[in-house]
């Protein structure tokens, strides 16, 4: 094996992100989505893979989403920038493979022990449950967090690449889905933020 | 019809499989006949939609030996034609297309692979088909395959699939694995009228002069169209001139020697691949598929480190690139050989190497994609 000083770890030509879970959980769909956001309605260059089994639920299942200002070569992800954990198996196989300052979201609703501090934990099949009213948008709801988070994104064009690609008659409720997502985001990273500030110093914000 | 068209002309996010079915009909394919399997499953999805749009036609077949059948007989009636599938589908078609190279029908295969043998992996990808698209079908026989890497690749190589079929009369077959025929990419479809695209030659000599197997300069008979008025006679048998069953060993050597000398004599058009850094490269990977891209990555890192590192990608298979690697391993000092199998290409790369570079193989059969660190650790192994 290579030594890790002869390593040129990927230039930064290259944004990966890494969706993973459960089959069933829609996160091809999810990936698909996410390029058609950063391709079609980013302008950047994109490519989508997958990895799944036979089975139509459950198993392992990922699916890695690449974007670049450069035509793409090897299409799959390396070290993520983003890795997202829909369960605590994927969370704990995937998240060696993020980079030093890699962003790790996870849907807390499964995952329980969390390997990183500072990780994104939402509960996003839970929201999707109780919130949106339908369990099977947890992928979108874990969609809107992720926008969120990622520099090259926004809510704007993840709605239209959302809107494109869902089945008709559901774009009201993916929709909500994508909002309540975002919604949930900016909820944590405000909670994030007071946690961060000194005790004495939030003791003046109380006042 | 006129959204196709609208879409066509912007850039789109598509899969490698739906690309397939867009360069078959941009090549003009207007007949599918085929069995749905794992990992080749949506080229038939969107033809079923297309193809009837375009008045063309689409059957789901009782299984891929029928399928192959039909297709070959879609063909003979004036129609191009196309099925696709993966591992245990393509070995049952392999009887017919023996039949497609003897009778000399045009039609395109496409053969999305995953693991094997037998049912294998059927969501992981392989590159295990390479010998079996060479000498698949039994008796000695030339063979046209294909293979791409990305998903403008699929569209562009299944239309050059299609053209090759139709200038030379054989089945062409493409060879795609999972990665890229379920791969997605933002590409722009070309509009359909800016496609190159060839058609069969017909007689034009009246009917009852045609003869259908009689050689020419190209080795390629005009080929009469069913029910245009050109009768003649399709057999899997050894045939002479007329189409009839022959045992004449002077009619038998000839016809042998024509159907091999069509696809030798054209070796030039057939021959296909692209050079990366390969002129100054002392330090050679060939590939194909996927693994060309992992491959791409690796000599850009070795590049970037200072190792005169080069890719060459080879986009035909069969016939095999003989003159190119030639002269790649002349230059080089070492040949690199990754494959999603445990050494089919590598064996013909050893074969026109002849001893000239060091040839060193790097195979994974594990179900996942050679990764551009594997490959760049042999580059840097060999550059010490």
């Amino acid at each position: 094996m290579l030594k890790d000083s002869e390593w040129v770890r990927q230039p930064g030509d290259r944004y990966e992100i890494r969706l993973s879970g459960s089959g069933g959980q829609g996160l091809i769909l999810a990936g698909i989505i996410l390029a058609e956001a950063a391709g079609i309605y980013g302008g950047r260059f994109v490519a989508q893979t997958q990895s799944y089994g036979p089975e139509a639920r459950g198993g392992v299942s990922r699916s890695d989403v690449i974007i670049s200002d450069e035509e793409i070569d090897y299409p799959k992800a390396i070290k993520f920038d983003m890795l997202m954990a829909m369960n605590q198996k994927s969370c704990d196989q995937y998240f060696s493979d993020l980079k030093p300052n890699g962003i790790l979201l996870v849907d807390s609703t499964f995952v329980s022990e969390v390997p990183l501090e500072g990780a994104v934990t939402i509960p996003f099949t839970q929201i999707a449950r109780e919130e949106v009213g339908k369990e099977f948008v947890a992928n979108i709801v874990s969609l809107g967090a992720l926008t969120e988070f990622c520099p090259l994104l926004n809510g704007e064009v993840l709605e239209k690449a959302v809107l494109g690609r869902v089945p008709r008659g559901t774009e009201a409720l993916n929709r909500t889905a994508l909002r309540t997502g975002i919604e949930a985001a900016a909820r944590f990273r405000k909670k994030m933020a007071r946690r961060a500030v000194a005790p004495e110093d939030y003791k003046l914000e109380e006042d | 019809m006129e959204a196709v068209t609208e879409k066509r002309g912007r850039e789109i996010l598509l899969q490698g499989n739906e690309a397939v079915a867009e360069g078959a009909l941009a090549a003009g394919c207007r007949f599918f006949a085929g069995y749905p399997i794992t990992p080749a499953t949506e080229i038939s999805e969107v033809l079923s939609v297309k193809l009837p749009e375009l008045d063309g036609t689409f059957i789901q077949m009782e299984d891929e030996i029928a399928s192959m059948g039909a297709i070959i007989g879609a063909s003979l009636a004036g129609v191009k034609s196309m099925t696709a599938t993966s591992g245990p589908g393509f070995s049952l078609m392999q009887e017919n297309i023996g039949f497609a190279c003897m009778a000399e029908v045009p039609c395109v295969v496409v053969n999305v692979m995953r693991g094997g043998p037998s049912t294998g992996l059927p969501t992981f990808p392989s590159q295990g088909d390479v010998m079996q698209a060479r000498w698949g079908t039994h008796g000695d026989h030339p063979i046209v395959v294909l293979t791409p890497a990305t998903v403008r690749g699929c569209f562009d190589i299944t239309v050059m699939a299609f053209n090759f079929s139709e200038k030379y009369r054989t089945p062409v077959i493409v060879l795609i694995d999972e990665v890229v025929g379920h791969m997605r990419e933002k590409i722009l479809l070309p509009p359909t009228e800016e496609v190159r695209v060839f058609d069969r030659i017909q007689p034009t000599v009246p009917p009852e002069w045609y003869i259908p197997y009689e050689d020419n300069a190209t080795g390629v008979p005009p080929m009469g169209i069913f029910g245009s008025g050109y009768r003649y006679h399709v057999t899997g048998l050894t045939h002479d001139v007329r189409g009839f069953p022959t045992q004449r060993p002077d009619e038998i050597d000839p016809f042998m020697r024509r159907l091999f000398r069509k696809i030798v004599q054209h070796f030039g058009d057939l021959q296909v691949g692209e050079a990366f850094l390969i002129e100054d490269a002392q330090i050679a990977v060939i590939a194909y598929g996927a693994v060309a891209r992992s491959a791409k990555r690796a000599v850009k890192e070795a590049r970037a480190r200072g190792i005169r590192a080069g890719l060459f990608q080879l986009v035909t298979l069969w016939p095999f690139m003989r003159k190119a690697v030639e002269g790649i391993a002349s230059q080089a000092r070492v040949l690199i050989v990754p494959e999603m199998n445990l050494g089919q290409i590598s064996r013909e790369v050893k074969r026109v190497n002849e001893g000239k570079a060091s040839v060193v193989t790097l195979n994974r059969v594990d179900g996942d994609l050679i990764t551009p660190d594997e490959i760049l650790e042999k580059i840097m192994e060999a550059s010490r």
